[in-house]
C-alpha cells in the first residue's frame, strides 16, 4: 500500500479548508519560486525522468508531450497550457475532489508546467455540472493573484503567467482535447482533424498542451521531491500514484488515492470494503471509466490496476474510474446504459459514429431482452469493428469497445438470452 | 401536470437585455480572451443570460449575446442547443436532474426516480409545481451514487427515503445541505477513510461551501 509520506492528494476528502492558507500548510506553495527557476528544461527533464503519463485515460507520457511544444515563438503566437477539467467519463469523479478540495495544487502545477512547456497563459475548461467546484476554482485563482501567485512577475520569479476559469455547458465530447479547443473558442463542441496537433496549432491557431487536472496536479510534487521519487512508485513504465475512483457494488465506493500495479482485488478489498457479498459474488468490472472494455472475474482475481497490466488483458487503465459490478447485476443493461450515454453524446460529426452508436444501442437493447438471433451477435460486433477507428476522434472507439468487451465475456449470457425468448415465443405459439 | 414543450410552443419574450450588474459581470468575462477572440465568451455569457431568466434562454437573449459579442446569430443558436445545459424551454423553480448513466443505475437511480415522482407528482420529462425532472447522463460524482442536481448543487448517496425527504425539503423553501446526504465529508469510505489515519479529519460536515463566484 502506498506510505502516506508518498500521497500527494493530502486533501483528497476535504478534511482541511481549500483556501490559500489551508493550502500553504499542505505545502503548497512553498517556495515555488525555486521551482520556476529551474527553467524550462530542467522541469521537462524532471517530468520525463517520474515516467508520468496522462491521467485523462491516454496514458501518454507527459514529458514528452510538453517536448512537442515550440522552443521559441517565431512569429509572436502565444503558447497556451489548457487543463482538461470536463470530467464526465461515467465512472470517474476524482478530478472533481482536486478541484474542489485542493484547487493550489492545481494553480501550482498550472505555474509550473507552463513554465515546462513555454506557455504564458492557461485556461482551466471545466465542466457546467461542476458550479460549486468552478466557484471554489475561481476562488483560489483570485487568492492567487492578490497573493502574487499568479499573474505578472508569478511567484516573484520574473514570469508573466495567467490562468482562467472557463465553464462548459454540458457536453461530454468537451473532453476530446480539439472539441474542447473549439468549444473554448466558442464554437460547438466538434473535434478538430488532426494534424495539425494542437501542439503546432490549438488554441486560436497558438502552440497548446491540453492536460489532464491529475496530470497537472502531481507536477509540483514531482519537482519538489524529485522526478527519481515518482518513477519508484508503481511499476516500470507506470509509474507513480493515481487516484482511483471505485463505484458499483461495493460495500464502501470511495475515491482514493494508491500506487499504480496494485492488484484490483486488494483495491477493492483493502479500500472499498469488498465486493457486495464477497469477492466470490463479483460478476465483472470496468476497470478504466465507461470506455474501457468490461473484465469478467476470473481476470479480476489477478489482474493489476496499471497502463500495460490491463491493456495486456484487452482493456484499459483509462481515467481509473472501477466499475465494480456484482452477481445479481443485469450486464446487457449495464452495458445497454452506457451505448444510451455513447449515443447521446455523440457530437454528430462522423456518421460510423452518429448512426452506429444509435444502432448499437437498439440492438443491444433488442437483445437485451432476447430479441435476436444468435448471428446478430456477430453482427453487432462486425458493426462495431467498423465504427472503431474509422471516426475522427477516439469517442467512436470509446463506443465500440464496452459492446466489445460484452461480447467478448459475455457472449454465453446473450444467447441464453435469445434461446430463452425462443423457447417462451414457442410456448405462447403452442 | 404538464409534459416538456417543443421550443416551437414556448411563448418567446420579445426582447432581452443583460441588466447594468450583469452587463458589468458580462464584461469582466469577455476580458479573460485574447482580443478580438471575445466569440470564446459566448458559453458564459449564455450561462448569464439563463441565470438572469429563470433558468431558461429564450431567443431575444441568445440574440442580445450574439449582437455583444458581434457573432452572427446563427453561431450563438448553434452553441445554444449543441450543449445540454442551456434549457431552451422554461423549467420550473427546482430543475431536478436525475443520473441515469450505469455507476448509478447500479446504485438504484430507477428507485431515485420512482421517489422524486412520487414526492412530487412529476416523472422523467415532466413539470409539476415547483419542480421539473429530467433523466440525464453521467453528473461525476460516482462514488457518491446515485445523486441528483437541483439547480446548481449535487445531492448524493440517495435512496428512495432520502430522496422523498430531500424533495420535502425543497417543497418546504428550505435549502438542505448539499452533497451526501448520509453525512459523508466527500468521497472517503463511509465507515471512515482508509488512509491517512493519523491525520484528523476536522469535525464539521458542510458538504462544500457554496460561493457564488465566476
Amino acid at each position: 500500500m502506498l506510505r502516506d509520506e508518498d500521497r500527494i492528494f493530502t486533501n483528497l476528502y476535504g478534511w482541511y479548508g481549500a483556501d490559500l492558507e489551508a493550502s500553504r500548510q499542505r505545502g503548497i506553495w512553498d517556495n515555488t519560486k525555486a521551482l520556476v527557476a529551474l527553467g524550462r528544461d530542467e522541469v521537462v527533464e524532471q517530468v520525463k525522468i517520474s515516467g508520468l503519463r496522462g491521467r485523462g485515460g491516454a496514458g501518454f507520457p507527459t514529458g514528452l508531450k510538453w517536448s512537442f511544444m515550440p522552443k521559441q515563438s517565431k512569429d509572436g503566437r502565444p503558447s497556451y497550457l489548457v487543463i482538461n477539467a470536463d470530467e464526465s467519463e461515467p465512472g470517474t469523479c476524482k478530478d472533481r475532489e482536486i478541484l474542489r478540495y485542493d484547487p493550489h495544487r492545481l494553480l501550482e502545477g498550472a505555474l509550473l508546467s507552463g513554465v515546462g512547456m513555454g506557455a504564458s497563459a492557461c485556461y482551466i475548461y471545466i465542466r457546467g455540472e461542476f458550479y460549486n467546484e468552478g466557484s471554489a476554482v475561481q476562488v483560489a485563482i483570485d487568492e492567487a493573484y492578490d497573493a502574487g501567485l499568479l499573474g505578472k512577475n508569478a511567484c516573484g520569479s520574473g514570469y508573466d503567467y495567467d490562468v482562467y476559469l472557463h465553464r462548459g455547458a454540458g457536453a461530454y465530447i468537451c473532453g476530446e482535447e480539439t472539441a474542447l479547443l473549439e468549444s473554448l473558442e466558442g464554437k460547438k463542441g466538434q473535434p478538430r482533424n488532426k494534424p495539425p496537433f494542437p501542439a503546432m496549432a490549438g488554441l486560436y491557431g497558438c502552440p497548446t498542451t491540453v492536460n489532464n487536472v491529475e496530470t497537472i496536479a502531481v507536477v509540483p510534487e514531482i519537482l519538489r521531491r524529485g522526478g527519481e521519487w515518482f518513477g519508484a512508485l508503481g511499476r516500470p513504465k507506470n509509474c507513480g500514484t493515481k487516484l482511483f475512483c471505485i463505484s458499483g457494488h461495493v460495500t464502501q465506493p470511495c475515491n482514493v488515492e494508491e500506487e499504480l500495479g496494485i492488484p484490483l482485488k486488494e483495491l477493492i478489498d483493502r479500500h472499498a470494503g469488498g465486493v457486495r457479498g464477497g469477492w466470490d459474488n463479483l460478476l465483472g468490472v470496468i476497470p478504466g471509466g465507461s470506455s474501457v472494455p468490461v473484465i469478467p472475474k476470473d481476470i479480476c482475481d489477478t489482474v493489476l490496476m496499471d497502463f500495460d497490466s490491463l491493456r495486456d488483458v484487452k482493456t484499459a487503465l483509462g481515467t481509473a474510474g472501477v466499475i465494480v459490478m456484482d452477481r445479481s447485476t443485469d450486464i446487457v443493461e449495464a452495458i445497454v446504459r452506457l451505448a444510451h450515454f455513447y449515443m447521446h453524446e455523440s457530437c454528430g460529426q462522423c456518421t460510423p459514429c452518429r448512426e452506429g452508436t444509435g444502432w448499437m444501442w437498439r440492438v443491444l437493447r433488442r437483445m437485451g431482452k432476447g430479441q435476436a438471433t444468435v448471428e446478430e451477435i456477430d453482427t453487432l460486433y462486425e458493426v462495431t469493428k467498423e465504427i472503431e477507428g474509422h471516426t475522427i476522434c477516439a469517442l467512436g472507439d470509446a463506443a465500440a469497445w464496452p459492446v466489445q468487451g460484452l461480447i467478448r465475456h459475455f457472449r454465453p449470457e446473450l444467447e441464453r438470452r435469445i434461446q430463452a425468448y425462443r423457447r417462451e415465443a414457442q410456448a405462447r405459439a403452442a | 401536470m404538464t409534459t416538456a414543450t417543443s421550443q416551437a410552443e414556448v411563448e418567446q419574450p420579445a426582447s432581452f437585455a443583460f441588466t447594468a450588474d450583469n452587463l458589468k459581470r458580462a464584461k469582466e468575462i469577455i476580458a479573460r480572451y485574447p482580443e478580438a477572440r471575445q466569440q470564446s465568451a459566448v458559453m458564459p455569457l449564455l450561462d448569464l443570460a439563463q441565470r438572469q431568466n429563470g433558468n431558461w434562454l429564450p431567443r431575444a437573449a441568445m440574440d442580445h449575446v450574439a449582437e455583444l459579442l458581434e457573432m452572427p446569430r446563427i453561431r450563438v443558436y448553434e452553441v445554444a442547443s449543441f450543449y445540454t445545459m442551456y434549457n431552451k424551454t422554461p423549467v420550473a423553480k427546482h430543475f431536478v436532474q436525475v443520473c441515469r448513466t450505469t455507476p448509478c443505475w447500479l446504485c438504484g437511480s430507477d428507485e431515485i426516480t420512482r421517489a422524486i415522482k412520487d414526492a412530487t407528482g412529476a416523472g422523467v420529462g415532466e413539470t409539476s409545481g415547483d419542480f421539473t425532472v429530467v433523466e440525464v447522463e453521467c453528473l461525476g460524482a460516482c462514488v457518491n451514487a446515485p445523486m441528483v442536481q437541483v439547480n446548481d448543487d449535487y445531492y448524493e448517496d440517495l435512496d428512495y427515503d432520502r430522496t422523498v425527504a430531500l424533495m420535502d425539503a425543497l417543497k418546504n423553501g428550505e435549502r438542505p445541505a448539499i452533497g451526501s446526504q448520509t453525512g459523508r465529508r466527500g468521497s472517503e469510505a463511509a465507515s471512515g477513510p482508509t488512509t491517512m489515519l493519523k491525520a484528523r479529519p476536522r469535525p464539521e460536515t458542510d458538504g462544500g461551501t457554496k460561493k457564488d463566484k465566476g
